[in-house]
């Protein structure tokens, strides 16, 4: 009984969550919406460090190509921005493929130093790229916001102006995409290929004579998880409307911060992103007043997880307890004993 | 034709020379025993098979084709199977997923048939009963007996132990013994490094003597125990 209680509590939560264009603030949808968004990067993040052993602090490269391909596509092509989030997030898995043709030959903090080389690099040459705004960056149409399908009915639905009726289906969008994220990531780690990775992370050298490749594998989740991060950045460039090269490539704002959620959370757990975001969210609003103090509390928290909770606060609770709420393992087939009839 | 060979297989780490023109065959369904002192170049040898390693010269071939340039994984997808002289579990996966990796991956079966087929291999080696435990808490019996069991989830037609009964007591080995002859008169190849002579002898035909990366014998057990240079190497006993 005690075990349908946290599922329980949490599909309370998602309805409310669902509910809360409706029946919140404005303010309050904008807040989330950022909230979602560093979640949907964390769960990614968690995917590639947590369970691929890929300690990438380049993910912003794939914000930022995300964001600026959805940009692209609005801008000058004249397409809905809706299209041009799912083309975002393609044109960022493509470019992934180099990418991990040329930091998969970097192992450990080379690796991790090799990925965030690449995203400057993708920030410099974005910046030479004049029809959108070159290194100031532009705006993305309103008209064009405005006009994305289903606008008029969330009007109706919420009451609001146009511009709510984009915070809200933005924000739909981002909770959506949590959502898929934490489905398509179960489903992955429990599959063959989830498990091939689990061995792969325990001792790579036996994986690899049980017959897994493990590289083969890692950019699988390089791949995929370029294009959920991509998606993401997309979206949170829908939101907040312009764009510019430091703001989309940002490594505080998409890694730091998200590599700080999945530290406190819990790496390699699935539940971990989202215990990490909550915290982070209530500090943010704790220390919102702080200016840079927040940051030094942030940094020291982390680096107090590090040294004292390495597996973060939902790894401890699985210790703690021996109950998790997202299980990876495959139990053994039980004997069908015969039963008296 | 052999199902396993090795011709003229060389291996040094800088100056130390670790296999020195390697050949031998493996028939198909033989069981090979490897003999030699501490640091002759036996797990060596295992890598150089396995692909873990290359060879500084020299070839490696399964069913006569030509092998020495692929990856431990697809020489595990064509069959050979292996076991390490030290355990290396998947320590935070459970007993049963630590085979049902290698079934899936190397022995190529399908998710409906991996579960029964995962546990028969339990039952035999006795760990049904820790099916769920974590590997990574087992004793070293059950780790070895975890070794043998993952290597067979592959399905290989060449097993490689290494030193698979060290380390186990009498009644222990005998038990483990009894399923490696077992796993043999179902066909498999077996290729066998051990200390354990008594454990070896019960189920090799042939004995293989590396010294110094080379090999010094090959032949039927009693001939090659008997041979005086044999004795003074391996039992450090003077001829
Ligand atoms: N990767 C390696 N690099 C350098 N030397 C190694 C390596 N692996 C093994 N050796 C050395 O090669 C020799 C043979 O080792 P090994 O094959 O493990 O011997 P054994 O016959 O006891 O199994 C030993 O002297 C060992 O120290
Ligand atoms: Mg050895």
């Amino acid at each position: 009984m005690r075990k349908m209680l946290l599922p329980v509590l949490l599909l309370l939560a998602v309805i409310l969550l669902a509910a809360l264009p409706v029946i919140g603030s404005r303010a309050l949808v904008q807040d989330l919406f950022m909230v979602l968004c560093l979640l949907v990067l964390a769960l990614n993040w968690n995917m590639l460090a947590g369970f691929a052993g890929l300690v990438s602090v380049g993910q912003q490269a794939f914000v930022g190509i995300g964001a600026y391909g959805m940009f692209a596509c609005v801008i000058l092509w004249g397409m809905d921005p809706l299209a041009g989030l799912l083309i975002g997030g393609l044109v960022a898995m493509a470019l992934s493929v180099p990418v991990a043709f040329f930091t998969f030959r970097l192992n450990g903090a080379y690796f991790a130093i090799g990925t965030w080389a690449v995203a400057d690099i993708a920030r410099l040459g974005i910046s030479q790229w004049k029809a959108l705004g070159g290194g100031t960056g532009t705006a993305l149409p309103k008209a064009a916001v405005q006009e994305m399908p289903g606008i008029e009915a969330i009007r109706a639905l919420i009451g609001g102006s146009k511009a709510a009726a984009v915070d809200a289906l933005t924000y739909w969008l981002a909770l959506a995409l949590v959502m898929a994220m934490l489905v398509a990531s179960w489903a992955f780690l429990r599959s063959r290929m989830g498990l091939g990775l689990q061995a792969v992370r325990d001792n790579p050298v036996a994986a690899r004579s049980v017959g897994v490749d493990p590289v083969r594998l890692k950019a699988l989740v390089f791949l995929l998880t370029a294009f959920g991060t991509g998606i993401c950045g997309g979206l949170l460039f829908i939101q907040i409307g312009r764009i510019s090269p430091d703001a989309a490539f940002s490594l505080l704002d998409w890694t730091a911060f998200v590599i700080f959620i999945v530290v406190i959370g819990g790496i390699g757990t699935l539940p971990g992103p989202v215990v990490g975001v909550l915290v982070f969210y209530g500090l943010q609003r704790l220390l919102a007043d702080y200016g840079t103090v927040y940051l030094i509390v942030l940094g020291l928290i982390g680096i107090a997880i590090m040294l004292f909770a390495r597996r973060g606060l939902w790894g401890g609770f699985i210790e703690r307890t021996g109950w998790d709420l997202l299980p990876l393992s495959h139990a053994a087939p039980r004997p069908i004993t015969p039963t008296d009839p | 034709m052999a199902i396993l060979s090795l011709r003229d297989v060389s291996k040094r780490f800088g100056a130390l020379t670790v296999a020195e023109a390697v050949s031998f065959d493996l028939a198909p369904g033989e069981a090979l025993g490897i003999i030699g002192p501490n640091g002759a170049g036996k797990s060596t040898l295992f890598n150089l098979i396995t692909g873990n390693l290359r060879p500084d010269k020299g070839s490696v071939s399964l069913d006569g084709r030509d092998i020495t340039a692929e990856t431990p994984m697809q020489r595990c997808a064509s069959g050979i199977g292996r076991s390490f002289q030290i355990p290396q579990p998947f320590g935070h996966l459970s007993v049963y997923e630590n085979l049902l990796v290698a079934a899936r991956f190397g022995g190529g079966i399908s998710a409906a048939e991996a579960p029964d087929y995962c546990m028969d291999l339990l039952r035999r080696t006795g760990l049904a009963a820790l099916a769920d435990r974590q590997a990574g808490g087992l004793p070293l019996l059950n780790r070895k007996r975890l070794e043998l069991a993952r290597a067979m989830a592959t399905r290989p037609r060449v097993i490689l132990l290494d030193e698979i009964a060290g380390g186990l007591t009498d009644a222990e080995c005998g038990e483990l013994v009894a399923t490696i002859r077992d796993i043999h008169a179902e066909g498999t190849a077996i290729l066998w490094i051990e200390h354990v002579l008594h454990a070896l002898t019960a189920v090799v035909t042939r004995l293989m003597v590396l010294n110094f990366g080379r090999v010094l014998m090959i032949g039927v057990p009693d001939q090659v125990m008997a041979a005086p240079e044999v004795r003074e190497i391996y039992l450090g006993i003077e001829a």
